[in-house]
């Protein structure tokens, strides 16, 4: 049979040192396939933690909210609750006159507060009368700030003895040891900016002149007069300019004893003493003129290690939190008025555009029922249309047809099913825009291939012998099916069914279209109520521009989430209880 | 009204199962196996007739007359008006005659808010009283034909039948409504405009140009809209096909029980995550982390970058690739893996040179449908891409997408009418695209299941 | 069709000396301590009835059983004198001098050319084209499908007959240039005829390899091999020159299965 004599197998071929070199080549070849499979899956799973430690990490906080206890006069047949919140307000914070600083005081209140009174005036278990101690639900930027979105106020203790004078409606305060170098160096900073700006603007002055002065030469008459005033008025702009930059120049190298404006752009500082809060306007290294935001006891002079300079790095300008409002929240907070409480509120009440009393209820609701129509279409018309396919359709082009299009359906853009159901449902049959009844038209349409494909895979798993004994005992090809066969696979086709419903409850773009992302405050009573539904509260909220919208949405994404979980694992135990081989 | 006569359908459909019931029970008597067909299928034939009879009429009755109803208020309407006033005129006649808020009330409005009324109340009655006439004829019918030979079974099981077909065709049904609905209001949007200036024009602000209706044919380019979409697209694949792809082959081919059992499921929670969730992580976390590392490195990175979108979307898509190439590497036969480890192949020489050239087709196609995805995918780009047409090749730069112009148009403030033109052409061509996509993968992978199954 | 007589000596080299070996397949006991010396340039037949361990037992010749997760291999198996199951031996490395045929072919869905061709270009035998040539050529020809397929080395080994298939993984084992050749019943899924080429191929290669043939079929045994072992329920029950096995066997679990009166 063999033409050829093939040269002996020598023993060493496979095991001499040239083969061994080849080998380890190899297999590092081997390592480093593996190595990427683990890079690849590492990959993903730090994708996986970031995206649910972003989420969880905001959800904590959505999970309680911050409460003030002041006490208000509330008259039995009350009915403005909001004018009871502020005159509890005005009560509590006398020294906060004027109306800037009113505004600033009744922005620490959520209008949730008047709307918890009047909620339990209608229940009836509203306490009424004077000095009645109550909570008061704080507004989403005081509650951020109690979070220290904003960041925290640091406190540096004040280590030598402090002197207060009054000046002017303020105070001057005066101590040792250069207590105020931070703000005089970030004053220092802020001048230096101001003086660069300035020496721009004068570059920019001298290029004119340079230019006007060059186009000099080719003008007569009233035109090179009129330039030549031009030039002058840039010239003398220039030379202001100058005047201006030195001045700033002087003031940053000069004394450290000259006091130095503090602006908006730059971090706050504060002087806790005596019990009230002062905010300083002017410093220089050992003194300093300030305000007083919260009121002293006195207004003595404190000995060393009795005051404490306090500070927020960020600019009161880039914060909606004032700085009247966090000397108040401060000296609230040091009295233990602020309460935090978990936040219930949030599944009670629907969609706000205060992100303080925006709730999911309606929204879960409006999932609720869109879910509702969408099974009620999806599982039937899917299990009965795999029936047909597997079962009594006859194998030809027609079936092969059907086939391949319900394949490329499950593979159809959801939003375009959200155009179909626009076009179809909403402008030619006339259901109602925005109803649970349109979304879950169109997102029956959308499950509808996921459910067929599942039910015919579980129907073909059922053996055929099942369906031998049954026709040979003359049962009918319809009762085979619905007797015999039907049964078995029901498991695999509720699995399939719940997936399904899974993706449908996580959709939103075809909801979109169909118009469910209007603002609905309402909590709908049925199907054809208007409505939205959880992962379009998410989008809404999502692009809301309030920063306390961010946590609860993260909220609704852990609800939406934990809802997916539990249909995922009735899935999975359903397939694990039932699952059968035959 | 109307709930009130399906509930009657509905006692009638019980009641009539009862009665041919009974009938046929009596007409058994003693002997009961002398009816060809069980009582029980009696009943439920003379049920199912009534019930699609009394819910048939009811339903199609209903479609029909809503059809009819709008006509007769468009032809009561002047035809002087424009379209769109006409659109209003009727929509304010309708609020008035619901007793809700109408943008105006006028004799033409308050004449169409009583036409209205009077066809409704027409239309309510009459369907009421068809479709219980049906119903009521088709059970008396039925009880009638109750007999010892009546084939009650067979008519039944054929009657089921045609509802199992029925059902079966609703998928048809989608793809035809699909087209058919995007065909329609793209084909008017085209006999405006050229088809050609859509498809190849470089400027898209459609609803800047829109004077009386039309619109500006140079202002509807959707160059920069595809662009937007395929470098999105590509950013997606880039980051989904390796890594997928890897993490499938370490899958299958090295990983013990024990971290197969830890991955699976870990891969399975990302793909179960809704695209709004995605979204949001796109433009919550991504996108800053993206514009703080160009900070930092000196480049300028758009906080609506096209590189943020593609780069999430790519995560979305890395399960989608994973678990359709895990199965089509585990559905290469374990004879190949044999005959090459007897041959002194190591893993990864077999698996270069023999599982993947033979997965090869399933791998492809398990990339096209993630193409196809990336394309069709909506809320990721909504809500971290940009919103204006920006034809640029950096992917640093905010790009916009077929699908964030799609929701722009339909959710935006315009006239629903005057948006509808661009946005279902752009649908219409969205679906083309994706379904050529889909196609071409589904035929790979029955290619590649003929071989191996 | 009796086996050429000068394989018949007896003092072929020992080329594998088992001792001790056991296989667990997780919980089952497969192969319960058994002990054999397996001899160069000669056919060595394993039989017994379905179960009894004598895939299992091949397999652990070139640790193919490595590629299953559950399956553990104790005992000491040299080759040449050498442990194979020890540290310094890569599996990758001895699977290149211990080749293996399975029971159904499973050319790769590549083309003739390649099939044959894959094994050499994984072990870097051949410098350039001309040498791959030679050894694809060699191949093709000591498995006798030269002349059927020189001119369609390009066509895919798939499309081939159930024969010619398996020939084509038989030539596709030797490119590799082994020492041995493990054969996991080649002929199982043949018809009689092309079972009648195969069978030739495997005696010729018995002068030049140690060929080591799993079968069920005893009158196969008979005509191709030199010695035999009969295995039962994972036990090596007797092993000798295939003439005494069928002839003289000793074991009355032998005596049965060889008169056909189980398996």
């Amino acid at each position: 049979m063999t033409d050829t004599v093939q040269t002996s197998p020598d023993a060493s071929f496979h095991s001499g040192d040239a083969a061994k070199a080849r080998l380890r080549k190899r297999r590092n070849a081997e390592t480093r396939l593996r190595a990427y499979g683990i890079i690849a899956i590492t990959l993903a799973a730090l994708a996986l933690v970031s995206l649910l430690y972003n989420i969880f990490a905001r959800t904590a906080k959505a999970a309680s909210e911050h409460y003030i206890s002041m006490e208000a006069d509330i008259a039995p047949d009350e009915d403005n609750f909001l004018k009871v919140v502020k005159s509890a307000a005005k009560e509590a914070f006398p020294y906060a006159s004027g109306r800037k600083n009113r505004r600033a005081i009744y922005g620490l209140f959520s209008d949730g507060a008047a709307d918890d009174m009047r909620r339990a005036a209608e229940e009836g278990t509203l306490q009424t009368g004077d000095a009645v101690p109550m909570r008061f639900l704080m507004s989403d930027t005081a509650d951020l700030y109690m979070r220290g979105e904003f960041g925290k106020l640091q406190t540096q203790p004040g280590p030598n003895a402090l002197t207060i004078e009054p000046e002017g409606k303020g105070f001057t305060l005066r101590t040792s040891g250069d207590a105020f170098a931070d703000a005089l160096g970030l004053a220092r900073t802020e001048l230096a900016n101001e003086a660069a700006t300035l020496r721009r603007q004068k570059a920019r002055q001298s290029v004119g002149i340079e230019t006007l002065e060059k186009r000099l030469s080719d003008l007569t008459g009233p035109e090179r007069d009129d330039t030549l005033a031009q030039i002058e008025g840039f010239k003398a702009k220039r030379d202001q300019l100058e005047t201006k930059a030195n001045a700033l120049d002087t003031l940053i190298t000069g004394d450290r004893d000259t006091r130095l404006k503090l602006s908006n752009r730059m971090a706050s500082f504060f002087v806790a003493a005596n019990g009230g809060i002062l905010k300083l306007t002017e410093v220089a290294a050992d003194t300093a003129l300030a305000t007083p935001l919260v009121p002293m006891e006195s207004a003595s002079g404190v000995g060393g290690g009795d005051w404490s300079l306090r500070i927020l790095e960020r600019p009161e300008i880039g914060r909606p939190v004032k700085d009247m409002q966090v000397a108040i929240l401060e000296t609230l907070k040091s009295e233990g008025r602020i309460e935090e409480i978990a936040n219930w509120r949030f599944f009670s009440l629907s969609d706000s555009t205060q992100p303080e009393i925006a709730g999911i209820k309606g929204a879960l609701i409006g999932s609720m029922w869109t879910m509702l129509v969408t099974f009620c279409l999806a599982f039937p018309i899917g299990v009965m249309a795999a029936i047909y396919l597997e079962e009594f359709a006859p194998r030809n082009r027609w079936t092969d047809f059907v086939e391949v299009n319900i394949n490329n359906l499950a593979a159809v853009p959801s939003i375009v099913f959200g155009l179909l159901g626009l076009a179809v449902f909403i402008n030619f049959f006339g259901t109602p825009r925005s109803s649970p009844l349109a979304g879950g038209l169109v997102l029956a349409l959308m499950t509808l291939p996921t459910v067929i494909i599942a039910a015919r895979a579980s129907i073909r798993a059922v053996p055929p012998s099942i369906r031998s004994a049954a026709l040979g005992l003359g049962a009918s090809k319809t009762q085979t099916v619905f007797h015999h066969v039907l049964p078995l696979a029901m498991p695999g086709i509720l699995t399939g069914t719940i997936i399904g419903m899974a993706q449908a409850l996580g959709e939103t773009a075809p909801l979109l279209m169909i118009g469910m992302v209007a603002f609905i405050t309402a909590v709908p009573e049925g199907i054809t109520d208007s409505a939205t539904v959880l992962p379009v509260q998410v989008f809404n909220w999502a692009n809301a521009s309030e920063r306390a919208f961010d946590m609860r949405t993260a909220a609704a994404i852990a609800v939406l989430l934990l809802f997916l979980v539990v249909m995922n694992a009735i899935a999975i135990i359903l397939r694990k209880q039932f699952e059968r081989r035959w | 009204m109307l709930n009130w006569a399906a509930l009657i359908i509905f006692a009638l459909m019980l009641a009539s199962y009862i009665m041919a019931r009974q009938r046929a029970v009596a007409l058994g008597g003693d002997t009961p196996a002398i009816l060809h067909s069980r009582p029980t299928y009696h009943g439920a034939y003379v049920a199912i007739c009534t019930a699609l009879a009394g819910f048939g009429v009811l339903l199609i009755g209903l479609i029909l007359s809503n059809i009819a109803i709008g006509t007769a208020l468009v032809s009561s309407v002047p035809d002087a008006l424009s379209p769109i006033e006409r659109d209003l005129v009727i929509s304010d006649g309708i609020a008035i005659a619901n007793d809700t808020l109408a943008s105006r009330t006028d004799e033409l409005r308050e004449t169409i808010a009583a036409l209205y009324t009077k066809l409704t109340t027409l239309q309510i009655w009459g369907i009421t009283i068809a479709s219980i006439a049906a119903a009521v004829f088709a059970m008396l019918r039925g009880i009638g034909s109750v007999a010892v030979p009546f084939r009650a079974r067979n008519r039944f099981e054929h009657i089921v039948g045609l509802i199992l077909m029925v059902s079966a065709g609703i998928a048809i049904l989608t793809t035809i409504g699909i087209v058919a609905s995007l065909l329609g209001q793209t084909i008017v949007f085209f006999s405006d405009i050229p088809v050609w200036k859509f498809l190849f024009g470089t400027h898209w602000s459609p609803l800047s140009g829109v004077h009386e209706g039309t619109m500006d044919p140079d202002k509807v380019g959707a160059i920069p809209l595809f662009a937007g979409t395929l470098m999105i697209t590509i950013i997606a694949m880039i980051v989904a096909v390796p890594i997928g792809l890897f993490a499938a082959i370490y899958l299958s081919d090295f990983a013990s029980a024990r971290a197969r059992s830890i991955i699976k499921p870990m891969l399975e929670i990302l793909a179960g995550i809704p695209t709004v969730v995605y979204g949001f992580f796109a433009a919550i976390t991504v996108a800053p982390f993206l514009r703080d590392t160009g900070a930092a490195i000196g480049l300028s990175v758009s906080s609506e970058s096209a590189l943020a979108a593609g780069v999430v979307m790519g995560i979305m898509i890395i399960p989608f690739i994973s678990s359709l190439s895990d199965d089509v590497i585990n559905a290469v036969p374990q004879s190949l893996r044999d005959g090459s480890y007897g041959l002194g192949a190591t893993k990864a020489e077999t698996i270069r040179n023999v599982i993947l050239p033979a997965a090869l087709p399933g791998i492809m196609s398990a990339v096209l449908l993630g193409v196809s995805r990336a394309i069709g995918e909506t809320m990721i780009v909504v809500m971290a891409a940009g919103q204006g047409a920006n034809l640029t090749h950096n992917p640093l730069e905010a790009v916009t997408t077929v699908t964030v112009q799609i929701v722009a148009l339909i959710t935006g403030d315009t006239e629903a009418s005057t948006a509808a033109g661009p946005a279902f052409s752009l649908g219409f061509t969205l679906f083309c695209i994706t379904l050529i996509f889909n196609v071409w993968a589904l035929a790979l992978v029955r290619k590649y299941r003929e071989v191996y199954d | 069709m009796n086996a050429p007589a000068s394989a018949l000596n007896t003092d072929d080299a020992i080329k594998f000396r088992c001792e001790n070996v056991n296989v667990w397949y997780g919980p089952t006991h497969a192969i319960k301590n058994n002990d054999i010396a397996i001899h160069d340039n000669s056919v060595t037949a394993f039989i017994g009835p379905s179960g009894c361990g004598k895939s299992t037992f091949l397999r652990c010749l070139n640790r193919m059983n490595d590629t299953i997760d559950i399956c553990r291999v104790t005992g000491t198996l040299l080759l040449d004198g050498q442990d194979i199951y020890s540290k310094d031996i890569d599996p990758v490395q001895l699977r290149a001098r211990v080749g293996m045929v399975f029971q159904k072919p499973n050319p790769f869905p590549k083309s003739i050319y390649d099939n044959v061709g894959y094994g050499p270009r994984i072990h870097g035998l051949a410098r350039n084209k001309v040498e791959l040539d030679e050894i694809v050529e060699d191949s093709l020809r000591a498995a006798g499908l030269w002349d059927e397929v020189k001119d369609r080395l390009a066509a895919p080994g798939t499309g081939l007959s159930g024969g010619q298939q398996q020939r084509l993984c038989i030539a596709r084992a030797i490119a590799t240039r082994p020492e041995v050749l493990l054969m996991d019943e080649p002929c199982s899924a043949l018809d009689p005829i092309a079972t009648e080429t195969v069978e030739e191929l495997i005696s010729t290669l018995g002068e030049r390899f140690c060929v080591v043939i799993v079968t069920h079929s005893m009158q196969q045994a008979n005509r191709i091999s030199q010695r035999t072992a009969f295995f039962h329920l994972g036990d090596l029950v007797e092993y000798d020159t295939t003439d005494a096995i069928f002839s003289t066997p000793k074991d009355e679990r032998t005596i049965g299965y060889v008169s056909g009166r189980f398996g």
